[in-house]
């Protein structure tokens, strides 16, 4: 069974076509990249896999269950985490309770039980308190895990952003566009950062990015989209030749 | 140890308080303005889940009150009082003390289902539509009840000292006091048990980022559902306190003005505060009982305030923070999780 | 026959909260503040009307009335009380929103200001003048005319042209005009406006004076047709036109007309079958309805969120 298979997705917006045919399948461990011009329909392609839009056409299925009409939360708990293109933390609470609300779907205790503070609910509680200091721990975050994150530098930020995706436990991590705003130094630290979690966590991970560079050394295969149809899929050596890439970046003309 | 300093502290002030009260040192007036501040503690605390941990601007709040304590109120009334519409009372005097927590309860539970009526367009809506949603549900609660004649209607619905009396007659203590302290700590015990849960945090994160919630694993209608129940459970709670402390209610004590008040304490403490809104709840209680003597100026010199305060500190007393926040040496001598 | 009687009292009805619910829709649609103030000043345009009228009437025991004829008294009291009620406007929004918005203050604190500067309008006015009540006097010689059973008062016909007058010179002035132009950007980007050259506080200003200016011309029509004034009028009739601005669609001016009407045939066609007791209940409970089911309003557009 395929971690992810996406049949035929279609996205209309009024009479705008946003996603048109799109199919992929990946496994486990992957490492691939989805690229494209401005408005090619690359975070639409996200938006529906997060269950964010339903869509016109297509089926979506994540471990073998179909996620049409399924809420984004819904998703989520299937395993399907992501971020997000401009960084969408929670500005008003630590770094660390930002990694806890993002386990909420794993809290299982009732209302109830978080009243009357029961066993259940002190067990599940330390469990997640424990698997957001392993995390903070590991990915270099636990000086700052009382700060607020408006008060912490972007590159930081997108750190602790990636960190809360890690905390769902995801099989599939979608990055949205991870590096747009960081500086060459940061840069780096996001690819050793994305090729170290791939190596520690069994998850695959899909990205969105207009840095080459980010997307070259990383990925294994990448997929081309413009105008919401997908026009080259192939390895970074094959869509750097491709002619179609090129013109939808580039243009007809020869400069 | 400073685990349960702070029950102790709660208990232990309550215990006090009662016998004071039985000694006769805190005189009647004293006692209803404590009994007033439990009450707006309550009606505060409960509406910052919304108004503050939410971040929604919900302008209906005494509407469930008024819920809460028509519901408590018909129960004690039905089960102890002689109505002549009502009838003659269904239970002896002796089970008063049993039978009221239960009466407060369905005044709480029934305020918690009449608070489906916001939360479930708050799935689709929020801002500017909701809080209108919000005060049409506290317009049509008013005048639904204005309407029932049955209850009074516009005259006002009474009754409730029978029961109060009948506890009275079992054993001679400020029963109504004790019952309202008690409301209060449960109050702001169960909330503050939901917000520092990690359950509960899923309140600010729809607040902070709503999308952002969702997406992370937030399952945002249910928590706005738990939000807006509690919140307008707690409401209804305060509600049947308030009705048997008065042993009388009115539709129209209830009505947006009420609302309005409830709005200004939380405003006045600091959005996702409980300490801040339980400060707040009793400096505006005896605010008001200080300006008494202006009258109607009172209620010139109330939101003048508040409007400075929106101009110059417009977080409220606390901000978001909590007490031990603020004063981080307080952590060694309680802790109130 | 009846059908007619409630049909024209429907749209009088209507008028006056088509007529205040402008006024939310204006402020709104400019600065996406909900002016909680706005019935109140409704109230105090009746009340400026009143004094007003009194002064130049010599009427009710002032003695330093001009003791004018009814007519002229109110051909100048109109304009008189329109550009006092707009001053009022004026002031709530120079000394209360101006600074908030300067300080980049949320919407909440806005907000929560309006509502508290309605309480001071209306509490301080109880304060003032005491809870008696001022009858307004009878400034226009009542006509009633009879087609066929219907009988139609001037006054009616009056309140009915006037919103409907000030509908279409409002929908002129925000769609054809150039401040009106200004009005919409503001809504759109009031960052992005000062830095094209347009007086943003100018604009707003002006906003508050369209708004609180119709107010006040609602508050004149009002006592004249219920000549009894007191000082918590603003409150309820305030709240129920701003519901009705939002079940229009809360920033469209379209939508406070048909919001406005819609209210008051829902009342009158309430009060005509049921007793009268339940027109709010049932008023406030199809506008929660309508609520529920188009959660935007009849006209308001759904603000999309992007990712």
């Amino acid at each position: 069974m395929s971690l992810l298979e996406i049949k035929g997705l279609t996205c209309r917006f009024g009479g705008l076509i946003a996603v048109n045919d799109f199919n992929i399948e990946l496994g486990e461990r992957q490492m691939v990249a989805l690229i494209g011009p401005n408005g090619a329909g690359k975070t639409t392609v996200f938006n529906l896999i997060s269950g964010f839009y339903q869509p016109s056409e297509g089926a979506i299925t994540v471990l073998g269950k179909d996620t049409r009409g399924m809420r984004p939360h819904q998703v989520t708990s299937l395993g399907v985490a992501r971020t997000f293109q401009g960084i969408r933390l929670w500005g008003e609470m630590s770094v660390l309770d930002n990694i806890r609300v993002s386990q909420h779907y794993r809290c299982g205790y009732s209302l109830l039980d978080c009243f009357l503070r029961t066993r259940k609910y002190m067990l599940r509680e330390t469990e997640i308190e424990r698997t957001a200091w392993e995390l903070l721990e590991a990915m270099d975050l636990k000086d700052c895990a009382h700060e607020l994150p408006r008060n912490l530098s972007y590159g930081l930020q997108r750190r602790v952003e990636i960190a809360r995706a890690m905390s769902l436990k995801p099989s599939l991590l979608l990055l949205d566009e991870p590096a747009a705003g960081l500086n060459s130094a940061d840069v780096e630290g996001l690819i050793k950062l994305v090729r170290w979690i791939h190596d520690t966590y069994p998850v695959t991970i899909w990205m969105i990015e207009h840095q080459m560079k980010v997307v070259m050394s990383l990925c294994s295969h990448i997929k081309v989209i413009d105008f919401g149809a997908t026009i080259a899929d192939g390895s970074p050596a094959e869509i750097q030749a491709n002619p179609a890439v090129i013109k939808a970046y580039l243009g007809d003309d020869t400069i | 140890m400073q685990k349960h300093t702070f029950t102790i502290t709660m208990f232990a002030g309550m215990a006090v308080l009662a016998v004071l009260a039985q000694l006769g040192v805190i005189n009647q007036y004293l006692q209803s303005v404590i009994m007033l501040m439990g009450v707006n503690i309550i009606l505060c605390s409960s509406l910052n889940l919304v108004n503050g941990y939410m971040g929604e601007f919900s302008c209906g709040h005494g509407g469930f009150m008024c819920v809460g304590a028509y519901a408590s109120s018909l129960v004690t009334v039905l089960c102890f009082s002689k109505n002549h519409i009502l009838g003659a009372p269904l239970l002896p005097d002796s089970l008063a003390l049993l039978a009221f927590p239960l009466a407060l309860a369905a005044g709480a539970a029934v305020a918690a289902v009449a608070g489906l009526v916001v939360a479930v367009p708050s799935f689709k809506t929020r801002g500017d539509y909701l809080a209108i949603i919000t005060l049409a549900a506290n317009y049509i609660v008013i005048s639904a009840i204005d309407n029932l004649e049955i209850i009074g209607g516009p005259r006002g619905f009474m009754g409730m000292n029978a029961t109060v009396n009948a506890m009275n007659d079992l054993v001679q203590i400020p029963w109504m006091l004790l019952w309202v302290l008690g409301g209060t700590l449960f109050s702001v015990w169960i909330l503050r048990r939901f917000v520092s849960s990690t359950l509960g945090k899923g309140v600010p994160a729809i607040a902070q980022d709503e999308i952002a919630a969702e997406i992370m694993s937030v399952d945002t209608n249910r928590m706005k559902l738990i939000a807006f129940m509690l919140s307008s459970g707690l409401a209804g709670l305060a509600g049947g306190l308030f009705a048997h402390i008065l042993g009388y209610v009115n539709p129209h004590s209830f009505d947006i003005m009420k609302s309005t008040e409830v709005m200004v304490m939380v405003y006045l403490g600091g959005m996702g505060s409980l300490s801040g809104a339980t400060l707040s709840a009793v400096l505006f209680t005896v605010l008001l009982e200080v300006l008494r003597p202006l009258e109607i100026w009172k209620w010139v010199v109330i939101p003048l305030l508040l409007i400075l305060l929106m101009q110059f500190r417009p977080e409220g007393i606390m901000g978001n923070k909590e007490l031990s926040d603020l004063f981080p040496k307080l952590k060694k001598y309680y802790s109130f999780k | 026959m009846e059908f007619f009687q409630h049909v024209l009292n429907a749209l009088q009805f209507g008028s006056f909260y088509a007529l205040i619910a402008l006024g939310y829709t204006l402020v709104y649609g400019v600065l996406r503040l909900i002016n909680f103030a706005h019935g109140d000043i409704f109230m105090v345009g009746a009340y400026i009307a009143y004094f007003v009228a009194i002064m130049l009437l010599g009427a009710d025991g002032v003695a330093a009335g001009a003791g004018l004829s009814p007519g002229l008294t109110l051909a100048i009291t109109v304009p008189v009380t329109m550009i006092l009620t707009s001053l009022v406007g004026v002031t709530l929004e120079r000394t209360m929103y101006r600074p908030l918005r300067r300080k980049g203050a949320d919407r909440l604190y806005v907000v929560i200001t309006a509502l508290m500067a309605g309480l001071i309008l209306e509490n301080g006015n109880l304060a003032l003048l005491g809870a008696s009540r001022k009858s307004f006097p009878e400034l226009l010689q009542k006509v009633v005319w009879t087609f066929g059973g219907v009988s139609v008062t001037n006054l009616k016909v009056i309140v009915i042209v006037a919103a409907v007058v000030v509908f279409g010179l409002l929908q002129f002035i925000v769609t054809r005009t150039k401040i009106g132009m200004a009005m919409r950007g503001i809504s759109y980007d009031k960052f992005a406006i000062p830095l094209m050259g347009i007086p943003l506080d100018t604009i707003i200003v002006f906003t508050f004076i369209l708004g609180s200016s119709m107010a006040g011309l609602a508050g004149i029509l009002f006592a004249m047709s219920y000549p009894i004034l007191e000082p918590y009028m603003g409150a309820l009739i305030g709240w129920k036109a701003f519901i009705a601005a939002v079940v229009g669609g809360i920033g469209d001016i379209r939508g406070a007309i048909v919001g406005g009407f819609l209210l008051g045939f829902i009342e009158i066609g309430v009060v005509a079958v049921f007793p009268s007791t339940l027109r709010d209940l049932f008023a406030f409970s199809v506008l929660l309805g309508i609520l529920w089911l188009k959660p935007t309003g009849l006209f308001g557009v759904a603000k999309t969120t992007k990712i």
